[in-house]
């Protein structure tokens, strides 16, 4: 085998999907410095403020099912399940370290990471049996994931006194234990769930809840687009264009699907994280498929192309009822017509023809700009 | 030693012999035509050769190890790389993004590099773009790098599948009818591509193709397949001329 060997090309400028992450990443910036000014200086109200942290966790959890559904081209409808692990495994973890761990910031920063390793190690056993499955088949099986996931979680015990941790997914298992009542501390309560998420490392109270939540979205964005613009991104969007072509040229399309579940699964854990701190009390009632759907109407409205249009389409749609609520029987006439607008925006020819004039014209003035750049 | 050595070569599907104990021997550096009417067997024999199908007689050589039984993952790996006669394009990526995906094996970044683009990230990446504009250059495709493959028109994106094809870096090319759906200027330039390909990038080139008369003009072997069985092969000229083979087309190109 010889190495190709042909000169005469030698500009070369800025990838074009290196600007565009650069957009996406002012963007979360720019709204994380604007809404903190308003929350700061100007006069937000309480509902506006109680809105800020779920509308992160949102904006997370439908990026991270933007890596399956956009990325690599599956449908799934088990992100509500993977936040649950996240929620529950992070939580746990702030309150079992409570008082052994001083900080609030190292405490909460290792439970988004505990919360998003544990989601993505149940992403990947999950993803060996499911990613063998396609289309409509892969959508109801890891439905079931989700919902085996938060009935789990729901009947999860979690306890210790003095001779240790006591786990059990059976009440009559607990009560037959003999606990030595004075050192007992129950953690996890089946359907009562998590009690008392220390009020310390609760997001909610803190002024700068909604910084904190952006700085987690841009990592995690940036981590995002940065893997699409690298060989394994390219690998999975190639199994997700054409996975026959795409074997043909050497990805091994069952790994790059798994990379993208795993990654998907991790930051709906993080996701979950953020949302279990953001309570007092956690319990699985909000990570039923519902919550899946949800998310998943987050991100087929948004387009499923770009991590940009995810988010603002998740805001867009998450905000709207919450901010209608003053129109009482009008609220969910005008969101419906929202969404339907935003169905018929995304699937538009000739909206998407100006859309791409506009673009095109934008990346003219770029390049005539840069135009000396080798 | 050939490069490629098929013996017996054979597919069924049902009661249908696809293929039939087909043997073919290509040589390093070789031209290798392979024509025959419609349904004749080619694009089977291709997917045999992928491993996209599994033969279910005769074994397969390529550079003399036995690739029987290998996935298409393994044995695009191993230096077969192909296009198909219906374009298999990666339609939502970028044209150059198409050819970099053929550079993904030759590209070592780890999971962790690619994720925050450190270490050998942005080295690789910088090498891998230089080498797809190089090789769209020469598919006269580099002024539309940035545009989305499937905005393509028809005859780029066959030249792009031989691109990306060729960017896996492979011993052997397998093209399936990469003239289809061309004008007659097209093809002749895609035939003189195709060749200037096979001498700069000392690769060797099988080809499948319809057209009989293009064939003549490039290929310096042919092997002419009918009903899944080999009718004759040879020297191009030879074989064009041949009464059988002639029969074998009648009502059908000309
Ligand atoms: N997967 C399959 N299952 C059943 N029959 C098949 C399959 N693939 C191909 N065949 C049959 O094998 C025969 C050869 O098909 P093939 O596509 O190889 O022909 P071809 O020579 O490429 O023809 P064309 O010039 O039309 O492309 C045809 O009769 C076809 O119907
Ligand atoms: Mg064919």
């Amino acid at each position: 085998m010889r190495k190709c060997e042909v000169t005469g090309v030698k500009k070369l400028t800025l990838s074009a999907t290196a600007k565009d992450r650069y957009t996406t990443y002012g963007l979360v910036v720019l709204i994380a410095v604007a809404v903190q000014l308003f929350v700061s200086y100007g006069n937000a109200s309480n509902s506006f403020k109680g809105l800020l942290v779920p509308t992160c966790v949102y904006v997370l959890a439908a990026l991270s099912l933007n890596l399956v559904v956009g990325v690599s081209g599956e449908l799934s409808l088990g992100q509500a399940g993977f936040m649950c692990i996240g929620a529950y495994v992070g939580a746990t973890f702030s309150v079992i370290t409570a008082e052994s761990i001083a900080s609030d910031a190292v405490r909460f920063t290792i439970a988004i990471l505990l919360g998003g390793i544990v989601a993505g190690v149940f992403g990947f056993l999950i993803g060996i049996p499911v990613l063998r499955l396609r289309g409509d088949y892969l959508a109801i099986v890891t439905l079931a994931f989700g919902e085996i996931i938060k009935s789990v979680c729901g009947n999860l015990y979690l306890s210790a006194d003095k001779n240790g941790l006591f786990v059990a997914l059976d009440v009559k298992a607990k009560s037959a234990h003999a606990f030595d009542a004075a050192t007992k501390v129950d953690y996890v309560n089946g359907a009562l769930g998590i009690n008392g998420i220390p009020r310390t490392s609760n997001i909610r109270v803190n002024e700068w809840a909604f910084v904190i939540c952006m700085a987690v979205i841009l990592i995690a964005v940036i981590v995002m687009l940065n893997f699409i613009d690298s060989k394994q991104g390219r690998a999975v969007m190639a199994a997700r264009d054409n996975r026959i072509a795409a074997e043909a040229m050497g990805v091994n399309v069952t790994r790059s699907k798994m990379t993208a579940f795993v990654m998907s699964a991790f930051f709906a854990g993080v996701a979950g994280v953020l949302y279990a701190h953001n309570y007092n009390v956690l319990d699985t009632s909000n990570f039923d498929y519902n919550q899946s759907i949800l998310i998943l109407v987050f991100v087929v409205l948004g387009g499923m192309t770009k991590m940009r249009s995810v988010m603002i389409s998740t805001i867009i749609l998450y905000v709207l009822p919450e901010a209608l609520r003053g129109l009482n029987k009008w609220r969910m006439l005008i969101y419906a017509i929202v969404l339907i607008a935003m169905m018929l925006i995304n699937n538009s020819v000739a909206i998407k023809k100006l859309v791409e004039k506009i673009q095109a014209k934008f990346a003219k003035g770029a390049e005539n700009k840069e135009g000396g750049a080798a | 030693m050939a490069i490629l050595e098929t013996k017996d070569l054979s597919i069924q599907f049902g009661g249908l012999k696809a293929v039939d104990h087909l043997n073919l021997t290509i040589e390093k550096g070789q031209l290798y035509g392979l024509i025959g009417p419609n349904g004749a067997g080619k694009t089977t024999v291709f997917n045999m050769l992928t491993g996209v199908y599994q033969p279910t007689g005769g074994t397969i050589h390529l550079d003399g190890i036995c690739i029987n039984g290998k996935n298409p993952v393994e044995i695009n790996k191993l230096g077969i790389a192909r296009t198909f006669q219906n374009i298999r394009l990666f339609g939502k990526m970028s044209v150059i993004d198409n050819v970099k995906v053929g550079f993904g094996n030759s590209i070592k970044c780890s999971l962790f590099e690619s994720f925050f683009h450190v270490g050998r990230y942005k080295k690789n990446e910088k090498e891998v773009t230089a080498k797809a504009l190089e090789l769209l250059k020469v598919f006269d495709l580099d002024g539309e790098a940035n545009t989305l493959a499937s905005n393509l028109p028809y005859g780029k994106q066959r030249k792009l599948e031989i691109a990306r094809a060729m960017a896996t870096n492979p011993k052997l090319l397998l093209l399936d009818e990469p003239a289809a759906g061309m004008n007659p200027h097209e093809t002749a330039e895609l035939m003189q591509t195709i060749r200037f390909v096979r001498d700069n990038f000392d690769m060797t080139v099988l080809l499948i193709e319809h057209d009989m008369k293009l064939v003549g003009g490039i290929c310096e072997q042919v092997t002419v397949l009918n009903f899944g069985q080999e009718l004759a092969k040879g020297e191009t000229s030879e074989v064009l001329n041949d009464p059988r083979v002639i029969t074998a087309y009648i009502g059908e190109d000309e």
